[in-house]
């Protein structure tokens, strides 16, 4: 009879629970070099660029096809009960409630946060974080930080962009390929949702996991292994954790505030 | 960090186009804007309110004139909904709101039936009658139980309409 496996399970309990203090210590150390002089708004702006500019083709195709899918499983849905009408409440309450801000939190984990982890982890494996802690300066406050809050105020945008994408793309099919009265979707929509229940939901959790995703690509390229494999392993694991983590939290937020 | 005018320009116009979808999603879509003007506001006891939601549109001969603003239970139990009409339409004391639904399972909304009265509703007071919303389950209910009575005791149908 072997113990061994208790004894790997303890380790797994101790290396998550580290690995979860470090995270606390790196968001805390962010938090404490945020309103440090110089404020970096140069590496900000060009952060924005990156994150958010070039996200935008996949963030509104993705957007309009999402919307598209919604409209015509909506539509066949609704009509056996003959209540095409409400299409428009069908599509624009799931896009702002729940899959604009979530699967722009996942896209942007995909296409922007895994860029930032490969960028930060090949700096370590390259030692230029070290090169910069030699010249006394702070790789957290000058490399990390545009990063992190790049991404921060970039996701309601991008969120946002993606939902009316959506609508469009739900008016689409639904008006142009299925018959339902443009007036009556649009109306439909207007009538269904509330700014303070659902756009401000809406915008709360794209904002929740602009900071989820900021904090994970960048914690995980900083605490990346100085070695190719340990980049490789940094940008998937910034993946998978990231998509994970926005998922429970966003069903946290949901079942927490009723979003 | 090298400047770069046409990346700011992007940057910029990227940040002007998020918060343009942000103000439609409020403004439009959430409803912070939408409807005609408002500023006159009318109330309305009713005996059973349905499925009315705050935001249904008011509407005088089909044509919306406001919503509602919010509902409440008053003091005797009874639901009394606040609407926030345009201050153009002018309702004689007569007038009836009734809750009505578009199509079957559509949403609720109110119908203002103007009266005959020369005297006008003044802002912050009650309309003169009021007609509940019709609740389809209790219409089959009662139907039910009627087409039951007919068929059997006598008796009974005398308990049923006094």
């Amino acid at each position: 009879m072997s113990v061994a496996w208790v004894q790997d399970l303890g380790a797994i309990a101790l290396g998550f629970v580290s690995d979860l203090g470090r995270f606390g210590g790196f968001t805390a150390h962010l938090a404490r070099v945020t309103f440090a002089p110089p404020l970096r708004l140069r590496a900000f702006v060009d952060e924005v660029y990156k994150l958010g500019v070039l996200s935008i083709i996949i963030i509104t195709v993705c957007g309009l096809a999402v919307g598209m899918v919604l409209g015509l499983q909506g539509y066949n849905t609704l009509a056996r009960f003959g209540a095409t009408n409400s299409l428009g409440a069908v599509v624009g309450l799931s896009l702002i409630r729940e899959l604009g801000p979530v699967l722009t939190a996942l896209l942007a984990t995909g296409r922007a946060g895994s860029a930032t982890a490969a960028e930060i982890g090949t700096m370590v494996a390259t030692e230029q974080l070290d090169g910069l802690r030699m010249m006394s300066v702070d790789p957290v406050h000058y490399v990390v930080m545009p990063r992190t809050y790049a991404m921060i105020v970039v996701m309601p945008l991008l969120s946002a962009m993606f939902i009316v994408m959506g609508l469009f793309g739900g008016y689409l099919v639904g008006a142009g390929l299925m018959g339902v009265d443009g007036g009556a979707y649009l109306s439909s929509i207007e009538s269904s949702i509330d700014f303070y229940d659902d756009v401000l939901g809406s915008l709360l959790k794209a904002l929740v996991f602009g900071v989820l995703v900021g904090l994970i690509a960048t914690y995980r390229g900083y605490t990346s292994a100085p070695t190719s494999a340990g980049v490789s392993a940094s940008t998937t694991s910034t993946v998978v954790v990231g998509s994970v983590t926005i998922l429970l939290v966003d069903y946290v937020i949901t079942a927490l505030w009723g979003v | 960090m090298r400047r770069s005018p046409v990346r700011d320009f992007l940057v910029g116009c990227f940040v002007l186009v998020g918060i343009a979808a942000i103000a439609y999603l409020s403004l439009r879509v959430g409803g912070l804007a939408s409807g005609p003007p408002g500023g006159f506001t009318v109330y309305a006891t009713f005996d059973e309110i349905g499925g009315l939601k705050p935001r249904a549109a008011v509407v005088v001969s089909g044509v919306k004139v406001g919503q509602v603003k919010s509902i409440a239970l008053d003091k005797t139990y009874r639901a009394r909904v606040e609407m926030d009409l345009d201050p153009h339409v002018q309702l004689p004391v007569d007038t009836s709101a009734s809750i009505v639904t578009s199509g079957v399972l559509g949403d609720r909304y109110i119908q203002l039936q103007l009266g005959g009265d020369p005297e006008l509703v003044k802002n912050g007071e009650e309309v003169g009658f009021t007609e509940s919303a019709v609740i389809l389950e209790r219409m089959i209910g009662k139907f039910i139980h009627n087409v039951g009575v007919d068929k059997g005791e006598k008796t009974d149908k005398k308990e049923e309409s006094p």
